[in-house]
């Protein structure tokens, strides 16, 4: 390695380690500058809470065997809603991709279905599916399944049409271009819908807990904010961040894998 | 003896809600087994149209185009395509994107494989097998993609432009390479192109087209010697001569279109 390369690898190990410290240094500073607002009373800290109290508010709930129940169903529930919504709508995108006619009869529908404001269908949700857990997964599975359908349709007829011709001079029949080239060709569409379906899961899922539920993160908001106790309000939003960037980092974990493996 | 291609009164018409454009008005012409001819014209022509017919992504309107004698409804896969740009599948190998038309007529045998290493050994990319697409030079990958037409064993080859994407010194190596390629394998190919010199460099024959619905306006045989590169053919004395009907000949369309 000759010295000029490096110097190159040294100032680009430099400039990575000042993003990681600002990083880490910005999220230190809010902590410690809220915490200091509430501790000096700049702001009344039961409206504004606090680190400190937002970390007994979850050593309580953990005590009392209520953190991980919490969590543990919301993780659940958007798990599941989000595996749903991907798999029906990259499923319903092929097959509006296989047929022009239904893909053209489905296209108002899937507009009006994409603009209609999904948390207006909850009542309807909660009367058919009941007031439990499967209202809240059909609730967070309707808001990110049109978006999936759409996203991947789109890109699916796309797809560069010489490829697709070449593939039919080669004697390929419909199935082939879907699993040689149509697929393989929006890997990269399906891992931006799977970043996009991770929070519009979680969006559906807090959703679906105001609405129907006794048990979630969603919960913990709405008692939270129904007792006027800001600090479980904190927590919970705490608690939220921390589930949805695991979340982002399991698909981004996805993502590092398919790209090994295409 | 037969014709290995025969175009026998060739028409095409595109329709689309506003309109039909006929693209082809009865073409008729044929080749000779081994033969390479180009095809050039005016633009909007109907060049990729006949390739398209030939490669069986089109039907005709009517009349009739025969492989060996037999329509070519029954001879699917017997013309295969290069088209404009390499096309590539960025997220196969390149041995992968080679035996792609291999694994869709399920002759994915390791014979056909073995054929396929061996061409791209023989092609200077027995190197790059591995590789991905993004990793080769314009000009390798022009060789991955007459190989991986080469490799179901087609009795044409398609090359539709191949070399338009390419910058001019690659496209004058590239030309080499495919030119003596096709010989090697002695394939039959039909070639359509913009560039005259290119298709005077590389054709035994030259059909002109007239401009759109188009006509064979004429058809030149091509006297170079054979056994000279495309690069060194173009040193010809009579190369000039070539290029210079063939220009009177598209010009004649300019004029009359001006």
């Amino acid at each position: 390695m000759t010295e000029e390369h490096k110097k190159y690898l040294k100032k680009i190990k430099r400039h990575n380690l000042i993003v990681r410290i600002s990083q880490f240094g910005i999220l230190i500073a809010f902590f410690a500058i809220w915490e200091l607002v509430a501790f000096l009373e700049w702001a009344d800290p039961f409206i504004i809470s606090s680190p400190s109290r937002i970390y007994k508010t979850t050593m309580d709930l953990y005590t009392t065997n209520m953190l991980f129940n919490h969590m543990g169903a919301t993780l659940n529930e958007t798990v599941i809603s989000f595996l749903l919504s991907t798999f029906i709508g990259t499923f319903i995108a092929i097959v509006l991709w296989w047929s022009n006619m239904l893909k053209r009869i489905s296209e108002p529908y899937l507009t009006v279905l994409n603009a209609l404001p999904k948390i207006a269908l909850g009542p309807l949700i909660i009367i058919w599916a009941g007031a439990g857990k499967q209202a809240i997964i059909i609730m967070a599975l309707l808001i990110s399944v049109i978006i999936t359908i759409m996203s991947m349709l789109s890109a699916f007829v796309s797809t560069d049409k010489e490829k697709i011709q070449l593939m039919y001079s080669m004697n390929a029949n419909k199935f082939q271009v879907l699993y040689k080239l149509v697929i393989p060709a929006n890997i990269p569409t399906l891992i931006s819908v799977l970043k996009i379906n991770v929070g519009l899961s979680w969006v559906g899922t807090i959703m679906g807990e105001y609405l129907v539920s006794r048990e979630g993160i969603g919960y913990l908001l709405v008692y939270g904010s129904q007792i006027f106790k800001l600090d479980l309000v904190m927590a919970s939003t705490m608690l939220l961040c921390i589930l949805a960037s695991a979340m982002y980092f399991a698909v981004s974990l996805i993502e590092y894998l398919i790209k090994k493996l295409y | 003896m037969a014709k290995l291609l025969e175009f026998e009164g060739v028409s095409f018409i595109y329709h689309s809600l506003e309109n039909e454009t006929p693209a082809l008005d009865n073409i008729t012409f044929g080749m000779e087994r081994e033969e390479f001819v180009a095809i050039v014209g005016p633009s909007g022509s109907g060049k990729t149209t006949i390739l398209s017919l030939l490669a069986g992504l089109l039907e005709p309107s009517s009349g009739s185009i025969k492989i060996d004698g037999k329509p070519i409804k029954e001879m699917r896969g017997k013309a295969s395509l290069m088209p404009q740009r390499d096309q590539l599948f960025e997220w196969r190998s390149i041995i992968r994107n080679v035996t792609l038309g291999l694994e869709i007529t399920r002759t994915n045998t390791a014979e056909n494989k073995e054929y396929a290493l061996s061409l791209l050994k023989k092609y200077g990319l027995g190197e790059f097998i591995k590789k991905r697409p993004s990793e080769l030079s314009g000009g390798m990958r022009q060789r991955a993609a007459l190989i991986r037409t080469l490799v179901t064993s087609p009795e044409i080859l398609l090359l539709d432009e191949p070399f338009s994407a390419l910058d001019f010194q690659t496209r004058l190596n590239v030309c080499n390479d495919v030119y003596s390629i096709i010989k090697e394998e002695k394939k039959t190919a039909v070639f359509v192109t913009h560039d005259i010199s290119e298709a005077i460099s590389m054709a035994d024959k030259i059909i002109i087209l007239t401009e759109r619905p188009a006509n064979i306006k004429g058809i030149i045989n091509i006297d170079l010697n054979k056994n000279l590169t495309p690069l060194e053919r173009r040193e010809e004395p009579n190369f000039a001569g070539y290029f210079k009907t063939i220009w009177d000949e598209l010009e004649a369309h300019n004029d009359r279109r001006t």
